[in-house]
C-alpha cells in the first residue's frame, strides 16, 4: 500500500541534465544557478574546513552536512527575508543562505558559547540538539503570524512562514508529531523540511518508519511531498511552493528531502562500523554538487568562473582558520547574568562568591 | 472589598492581564469553552475570543512548545497544564528549551511565558492528579517558580507573573481553589518575588507555601490555645527564595519548621533548612525541622489524609523543635 508517489521530485538528474517535472518548475536562469552552485561549493568549504578545525582541536565537536549541500541551500534560498527558519546543528547551509558569518556557526562547537548568533536578526533560531524540539517552535511562532495578520494577502513583502528543519530519526519524536497535529488544526504557515539523510546516527532510516516519510503528512491532514535532496533546483522550488502556500493561508506542507550523510554523524562517530563502503559510494556517485557543475559547464559557464570560486572557497576556508582562533575565550562570570531577563539575587550572590573566590587567586599571586 | 475564590482570583487576575496587554494569549486543554476544569478561566473565551484563549490539542509539550514559539514572536502565552501530573510530557520543553532559550541566546531571546499548574492533594482524587511537583523546576536554573494561597495573592501574583519577562511556573493549590476571602482589587501588592510573614509569633518559625499556609495558620490558631506564638511565612516565591525575611524572623525565634506536600528528599524544605543553617547557626536552639509528604508516590485518597501535613503534624513538628 503505498499512498504516495515515491518518485522523489528531480529537475536535475545526477548527470547534470535538466528534466521537466508535471507540477514543479525552477523559476531562475543559468546565472541563478551559478549563485546556488556557488553557495553549494562555499558551504561546503565551511563544512571540510569546520571538521579539519576538529581535527587539529580548534574545535570540541563538528556535525558535517557533507552530502546535504543541496537540501539546505535549495530550502534556504527558497525563504523570503521576513520567514524565520528552525534549524537543528546541521544546518550550515541554511545559516549561510540567512547570512550568517560562518564564523557565528563555530562557537556552539568550540565551547565558546552557547550559540553564535542572534535569532531575530537573521530571522533563524539557535540550533536545537534536543531532536524535534523545535519544529514545536517552528509551529507555535507560524500561529503568531497567523494571529499578527501575516498570512494569506497574496503580498510577497507581507505574508510570511516559518521552516522546521529536522531528520529522518526526529519523525520518531513525539514532539514532531505533536506539532503536525497543532500545524494542521491550526493550519499554521509552517514548512516541516525533513532531510532524511538515511541515518540517525548508527540507526538507519528503515528503524524510523516503514513507509516514506512524506506519506506520514496525509494522516496529520496535510500535503507530504518527497524531493530529491541532491538536487538543489527541486530543492529550491519545491521548499519555495510549500512557503508560499504557507505564506498563502493554505497550511503546512511536509517535505522529505532524499538526501544522505556522506560523513559521520559528529566527529565523534565513526560511520565505518554501521554502514558498507558501498552504500557511500552509490551516494556519491549522486553528489548534490557535481550536477550542478556538469550543467554549468554544459551551458558554456567559462572555467574562470570555478577557478575564481575555488579561490574564493581558499579565502573563505583561511578566514574561518583565523576566526576560530580568534573568537573570545567566555567568561564564567557573565553567564550568572544571562539566565535571566529580570535578574536573579541567587544568582548575583553566587557570581559574587565566584568572582571572590578567583579573585583571591590574583591577590595571592601579585 | 470584593468576596472571591482563590480560582475567582486567578480568573479575575488573568481577564486583568488580558485587558491591558493584547499580546497576553491564554492556552491550554478545556479552558475556552468549558473554562478549564477548575473553571479557573471561565468566561475569558467568551470575552476574549478564540483567537487570545486557545483550547489546544491534547499534548502537554506542544502547549509549551508552541507557548514558546508564540513568545519568540513577541506574544505572552499564559499555559495551562490541567494537573500537576500532567506536566511531565512536557518536561523537555520546560527544562531544556523555555529555561535556557535566555542564556543560549546570550541574553537576547526573552520568553515572557507563564505555566499555571494546579498543584497538592486533599481533593480525593486518582493518581496523577495531586502531586507537588515543585522541587523539580526550583532546581532548573532559568525558571522562575511562585505559589499563590489566598484569593487576594492569587489575582495580584498572577498578574505580575504575566508582566515577568522571565519564564514563570505558577503553582496554585488547587484544594483551596473554593476557599474564599475579600479581597481589595485596588490594592498595591507587595513584589511577586518576596516571602510575606502572614502571621506574627515569637516561639517558632513555620514556613510554608500553596495550600499549606492555610493548614500553618490553623495550627497556629490550635498552639494560641496553648500558649504557643508560632511565626508563619508564606514563602511565596521558591525560585527565587526569598529568604531574608525567614532568618529575620529565626534570629527571633531560634527555631524553624518548614513545611509542604511534596516529599522531604530534596525538597524546597531541604534547600530552606540548608540555607537557614548557614545564615542562622549561632540563632538556632534547635536544628531545622521538616514536616513534608514522605517520599513514596501519591498515594490512593482514602489515605491522603495520613500523607498530607496536617494542622497535628504541624504541632508535631513544632513540639519536636521545641524540645530539641
Amino acid at each position: 500500500m503505498h499512498l504516495i508517489d515515491h518518485e522523489p521530485v528531480q529537475l536535475l538528474t545526477p548527470d547534470g541534465v535538466r528534466v521537466a517535472h508535471p507540477e514543479y518548475s525552477y523559476a531562475g536562469d543559468d546565472s541563478d544557478i551559478r549563485l546556488l552552485y556557488r553557495d553549494l561549493v562555499l558551504v561546503r568549504r565551511i563544512d571540510t574546513e569546520a571538521t579539519a578545525l576538529q581535527r587539529h582541536g580548534e574545535l570540541g565537536l563538528w556535525a558535517p552536512l557533507r552530502g546535504q549541500e543541496a537540501a539546505q541551500v535549495g530550502s534556504g534560498r527558497a525563504l523570503l527575508p521576513q520567514d524565520f527558519a528552525f534549524p537543528t546543528y546541521r544546518e550550515h547551509g541554511v545559516a549561510w543562505c540567512r547570512g550568517v558569518d560562518p564564523i557565528a556557526m563555530l562557537p556552539m562547537f568550540r565551547g565558546s558559547a552557547l550559540s553564535g548568533w542572534a535569532p531575530e536578526e537573521y530571522r533563524l533560531a539557535v540550533p536545537s540538539i534536543v531532536i524535534g524540539a523545535q519544529t514545536l517552535h517552528a509551529t507555535g511562532y507560524a500561529m503568531g503570524l497567523t494571529l499578527d495578520g501575516q498570512v494569506g494577502h497574496q503580498d510577497p513583502d507581507r505574508d510570511a512562514a516559518t521552516i522546521a528543519y529536522f531528520g529522518d530519526g526526529a519523525t520518531s519524536q513525539g514532539d514532531v508529531n505533536e506539532a503536525f497535529v497543532w500545524a494542521a488544526v491550526f493550519e499554521a504557515p509552517v514548512v516541516f523540511f525533513c532531510q532524511n539523510n538515511q541515518w540517525a546516527i548508527s540507526a538507519p532510516a528503515s528503524r524510523q518508519t516503514t513507509v516514506p516519510l512524506a506519506q506520514r503528512a496525509a494522516g496529520f491532514g496535510f500535503p507530504g511531498i518527497r524531493v530529491d535532496g541532491n538536487d538543489v533546483l527541486a530543492c529550491q522550488a519545491v521548499t519555495a511552493a510549500a512557503l508560499h502556500t504557507a505564506r498563502d493561508g493554505g497550511g503546512p506542507t511536509l517535505i522529505e528531502a532524499c538526501t544522505y550523510r556522506m560523513g559521520a554523524h559528529t566527529t565523534s562517530d565513526d560511520p565505518t562500523r554501521y554502514r558498507d563502503a558501498e552504500e557511500l559510494a552509490a551516494w556519491e556517485a549522486k553528489d548534490p554538487l557535481t550536477r550542478v557543475r556538469t550543467y554549468l559547464e554544459a551551458v558554456g559557464t567559462p572555467p574562470t568562473f570555478f577557478d575564481d570560486l575555488d579561490r574564493e572557497a581558499e579565502l573563505l576556508g583561511e578566514r574561518l582558520r583565523e576566526g576560530c582562533k580568534a573568537l573570545p575565550e567566555p567568561d564564567l562570570a557573565t553567564l550568572f547574568d544571562q539566565v535571566y531577563a529580570g535578574g536573579s539575587p541567587e544568582l548575583a550572590e553566587q557570581r559574587r562568591t565566584y568572582e571572590g573566590y578567583r579573585g583571591s587567586f590574583e591577590e595571592s599571586a601579585s | 472589598m470584593t468576596t472571591m475564590s482563590l480560582a475567582k482570583g486567578v480568573n479575575a487576575g488573568l481577564r486583568s492581564a488580558m485587558e491591558h496587554d493584547d499580546r497576553v494569549l491564554v492556552m491550554g486543554e478545556d479552558i475556552g469553552r468549558l473554562g478549564g476544569v477548575f473553571r479557573v478561566t471561565d468566561g475569558l473565551q467568551k470575552d476574549f475570543g478564540p483567537a487570545r484563549v486557545i483550547d489546544t490539542p491534547l499534548a502537554e509539550s506542544a502547549i509549551v512548545g508552541t507557548a514558546i514559539g508564540l513568545a519568540m514572536r513577541g506574544f505572552r502565552p499564559v499555559v495551562e497544564i490541567q494537573f500537576d501530573g500532567f506536566v511531565y510530557p512536557a518536561y523537555d520543553q520546560i527544562v531544556s528549551q523555555l529555561a535556557r532559550m535566555h542564556l543560549r541566546s546570550g541574553g537576547v531571546t526573552t520568553l515572557p511565558i507563564v505555566i499555571r499548574i494546579p498543584f497538592g492533594g486533599g481533593i480525593g482524587a486518582v493518581e496523577h492528579h495531586s502531586e507537588s511537583p515543585e522541587a523539580q523546576f526550583v532546581m532548573t536554573a532559568g525558571l522562575k517558580v511562585v505559589t499563590c494561597s489566598d484569593p487576594g495573592n492569587a489575582y495580584a501574583m498572577i498578574q505580575q507573573a504575566i508582566a515577568c519577562d522571565d519564564p514563570v511556573i505558577f503553582f496554585e493549590p488547587k484544594r483551596r481553589y473554593w476557599d474564599t476571602a475579600d479581597v481589595d482589587l485596588s490594592a498595591e501588592p507587595q513584589p511577586l518575588f518576596a516571602s510575606q510573614v502572614v502571621r506574627s509569633g515569637t516561639d517558632v518559625t513555620v514556613l510554608a507555601y500553596g495550600p499549606t499556609v492555610r493548614t500553618c495558620l490553623d495550627a497556629a490558631e490550635a498552639g494560641a490555645l496553648d500558649g504557643l506564638e508560632l511565626e508563619v511565612i508564606d514563602l511565596r516565591t521558591l525560585s527565587p527564595l526569598d529568604l531574608d525575611p525567614v532568618f529575620a524572623s529565626v534570629r527571633k525565634t531560634g527555631r524553624a519548621v518548614v513545611v509542604h506536600e511534596a516529599a522531604r528528599t530534596l525538597g524546597v524544605g531541604a534547600e530552606v533548612a540548608a540555607r537557614v543553617s548557614e545564615e542562622c547557626f549561632f540563632s538556632l536552639e534547635a536544628p531545622v525541622l521538616r514536616v513534608t509528604g514522605y517520599d513514596l508516590p501519591y498515594p490512593p485518597s482514602r489515605v491522603e489524609d495520613d500523607f498530607l501535613p496536617d494542622l497535628d503534624r504541624v504541632l508535631d513538628g513544632v513540639d519536636r523543635v521545641l524540645e530539641g
